[in-house]
């Protein structure tokens, strides 16, 4: 009888869950990210204008990319919309997980940014529309390197950012020159790393998608990184990235940090200067280029209201929404996506970074140089990017530590970089 | 005699203090998660505000109004309820009819369900997720019933059976002597007498189902989510916000905690179930 009544309440639970969703209902699936919080508040308006409930999920980057692959590969229907960033978007979009993007003529397509467009499309179509985008700079406190009697310019040359460093670092007053990324992960210490070897003219990987880790600019920058960081940064920075070096930042720690343009929202301290990213004397600089963008995964059987609700959130007016919006105001309004905000004078006076956040994302240039004959800033935009980043990730970390020479991690990068490109058939 | 003596000194004040020591090696990362859960993320990470810092509930607050905490919760308790008695509805008597009426194949059975413990879940991900989804059960509760049943059935039959192995078999049989039929074993002599048992592994079935992250967090999306997909969702792209994901987690572990702090006489009885002989 127990079983019994087990199983009915099972099987009872179980209808009424899934009478839950309708054609008019759009399940979201959003990494955690603020920008992506605040907007599940300002879309409660998007809900009472045209009636479409909306559904988020909240999941940790890895998950949601398992649990989209696994949609897709099962003919989808799991989510109607998904976060994305700019490293999948144009492989997603080449392999038809996800749908093409086409807008109405209000949209305004071409108020998008152009790095930020062109690093979300494939062949010319966008796939993935950019909520918020993201570029790298220099955040430096003015009155320390006034005091040392040192500046930053913008891109200036790594030797002197090396000089602004030294001149700033006071470990003994708990002031350290540098706080750059070393905790490893693709997305951590080799977001920076990548960028200082790109301004070193190193890259990734040659045209024949061959790694070329043991290059002399890889050399070159990993030893100006281990030298500077090591030398000029606070102890134990192997384990520090975007969070740790934050707190350090805002407990008055930093004389400078090179990171995220979004760190200038959350800098509590005043006198924060900014400079765009240095460079080591070639036309690269050492600035990156993300975007968490929506997308439409192939399958779903919502697609046209998913496309409507993505032109709203992507929109000009979803900007003034979030910044009229009376718990969120213009300084948390999602940035780095159009060219239009950077012109709303409410955002200029909230957001003082508003002009070297945009000039950072101009610059940024993620097409496929002679360079780096790839798409991506700090990344390459292939599948097999994470697996050889998070290799040559905790080489690096070791060089820092010290566990390692610089010259012996790097032979192990291009170890391991090789075997799994060779394992992935690009190479014999 | 000095060994003695060293014996008691040992039973009188050494046990005690390892007992001390173990409990609170175990206490602690509780303990710290939840003394982080009142810090902001920036006080989180600030070494001069490991223990002296201004508490705040805003931890919480964003739990509550921007995560839908409480639905997350009901499915938990839901799906970790639900499982926990149809594992026990199902273990119960097979337990039984191997503890009582042995076969030959009785302890390769036992073997064998033991071994679908070793199969790596990642292994079965994609057919599972076709499967349910073409049955037309995917982010329900009578799936994730299901699966934390199917995945703690073994454990609970091998512990059930071995605290229905301790019951002399000689109690049974007089049952049956006076008339009692199967159920009536069951019921009547098997149940009362081995309640301590049953209870605690009725205990750490629902911990585990409480406590399950792969299949929850990869069958669900919105209506059947638990609790482990909640803190899932709340590591962020920029690092793990230490502040805000220790409320979750505290509030996540927290009814678990209770229950089973509400739970140490049956917890004990069951572990020391053998006494009954």
């Amino acid at each position: 009888m127990l079983m019994r009544n087990a199983l009915c309440a099972a099987t009872a639970l179980s209808l009424i869950t899934a009478g839950s969703v309708s054609g008019e209902t759009l399940t979201i699936a959003i990494v955690n990210n603020g920008h992506m919080i605040n907007m599940q508040k300002v879309a409660e308006a998007y809900t009472a204008e045209t009636g479409v409930e909306l559904n988020w999920v909240s999941l940790e980057e890895g998950v949601l990319r398992e649990q989209v692959t696994s949609d897709t590969a099962t003919g989808g229907g799991q989510y109607d919309i998904i976060n994305i960033g700019m490293q999948e978007a144009p492989i997603w979009g080449a392999a038809g997980w996800i749908e093409p993007l086409n807008f109405s003529a209000g949209y305004d397509l071409d108020d998008i940014l152009p790095a930020m467009r062109n690093g979300l499309s494939h062949d010319g179509q966008l796939y993935a529309a950019p909520f918020y985008g993201e570029s790298s700079m220099v955040m430096y406190r003015k009155d320390l390197a006034d005091a040392a009697g040192v500046s930053i310019s913008d891109n200036d040359s790594w030797d002197n950012v090396k000089a602004a460093a030294a001149a700033m670092h006071d470990p003994e007053n708990g002031i350290y020159g540098a706080c750059l990324r070393g905790k490893p992960g693709w997305g951590d210490n080799m977001a920076f790393i990548t960028t200082v070897v790109n301004s070193f003219g190193g890259a990734w990987f040659d045209a024949d998608h061959r790694p070329v880790l043991d290059s002399p600019e890889w050399n070159a920058a990993i030893n100006f990184y281990v030298d500077l960081l090591g030398n000029y940064g606070p102890p134990g920075s192997e384990g520090n990235s975007f969070n740790e070096i934050l707190a350090l930042y805002n407990e008055g720690k930093c004389g400078m940090w090179i990171d995220a343009t979004i760190a200038a929202s959350f800098l509590e301290v005043d006198g924060v200067a900014y400079a765009q990213s240095p460079n080591a004397g070639n036309p690269v600089g050492a600035n990156w280029l993300w975007a968490w963008a929506m997308a439409i995964p192939a399958g779903s059987p919502n697609a046209d209201a998913s496309a409507a609700f993505i032109e709203w959130a992507t929109s000009k007016d979803y900007v003034k929404a979030v910044g009229n919006h009376p718990e969120f105001g213009w300084g948390s309004v999602p940035t780095g996506q159009r060219a239009s905000t950077y012109a709303i004078p409410e955002f200029q006076a909230a957001a003082g970074f508003a002009a070297a956040e945009l000039a950072a994302i101009e610059s940024a240039a993620p097409g496929a140089t002679d360079l780096k004959p790839y798409v991506g800033v700090q990344f390459a935009a292939i599948p097999e990017f994470p697996e050889v980043g998070s290799a040559v990730a905790q080489e690096m970390a070791a060089a820092l530590s010290g566990a390692k020479s610089v010259e012996d991690a790097l032979a192990a990068s291009q170890k391991a970089a090789d075997a799994i490109m060779k394992e992935a058939g690009y190479y014999d | 005699m000095p060994i003695v003596a060293n014996a008691s000194r040992f039973s009188k004040f050494g046990r005690p203090t390892l007992a001390w020591i173990v409990g609170i090696l175990f206490f602690f990362p509780i303990f710290w998660m939840v003394l982080t859960s009142f810090k902001t993320d920036a006080d989180a990470v600030k070494p001069e505000h490991l223990i002296f810092f201004k508490p705040t509930f805003d931890n919480y607050l964003n739990m509550t109004e921007n995560y839908d905490y409480w639905r997350f919760a009901k499915n938990s308790v839901i799906t970790a309820v639900m499982a926990t008695v149809f594992t026990l509805v199902v273990g119960i008597p097979c337990a039984y009819a191997m503890a009582f009426n042995p076969s030959r194949a009785t302890k390769d059975v036992l073997m064998w369900m033991l071994s679908t413990k070793m199969l790596p879940a990642a292994a079965v991900l994609y057919p599972m997720t076709f499967i349910t989804k073409t049955a037309g059960l995917f982010d329900t509760h009578f799936l994730i019933i299901l699966v934390l049943s199917l995945i703690n059935m073994p454990i609970v039959i091998w512990m059930l059976f071995t605290y229905f192995k301790e019951i002399p078999k000689d109690i049974i049989e007089a049952g049956q002597m006076d008339g009692a039929n199967t159920w009536g074993e069951i019921t009547e002599i098997l149940v009362p007498l081995a309640w301590g048992g049953i209870a605690s592994t009725a205990l750490l079935c629902f911990i585990f189902c409480w406590n399950e992250a792969y299949w929850t967090v990869r069958l669900t999306t919105t209506d059947a989510a638990t609790l482990s997909k909640l803190i899932e969702g709340n590591r962020a792209p920029e690092g793990l916000f230490f502040g805000r994901l220790s409320a979750v987690s505290a509030a996540a572990v927290g009814p678990i905690v209770v229950l089973g702090w509400f739970c140490q006489k049956q917890l004990v009885q069951g572990l020391t179930f053998g006494a009954v002989k």
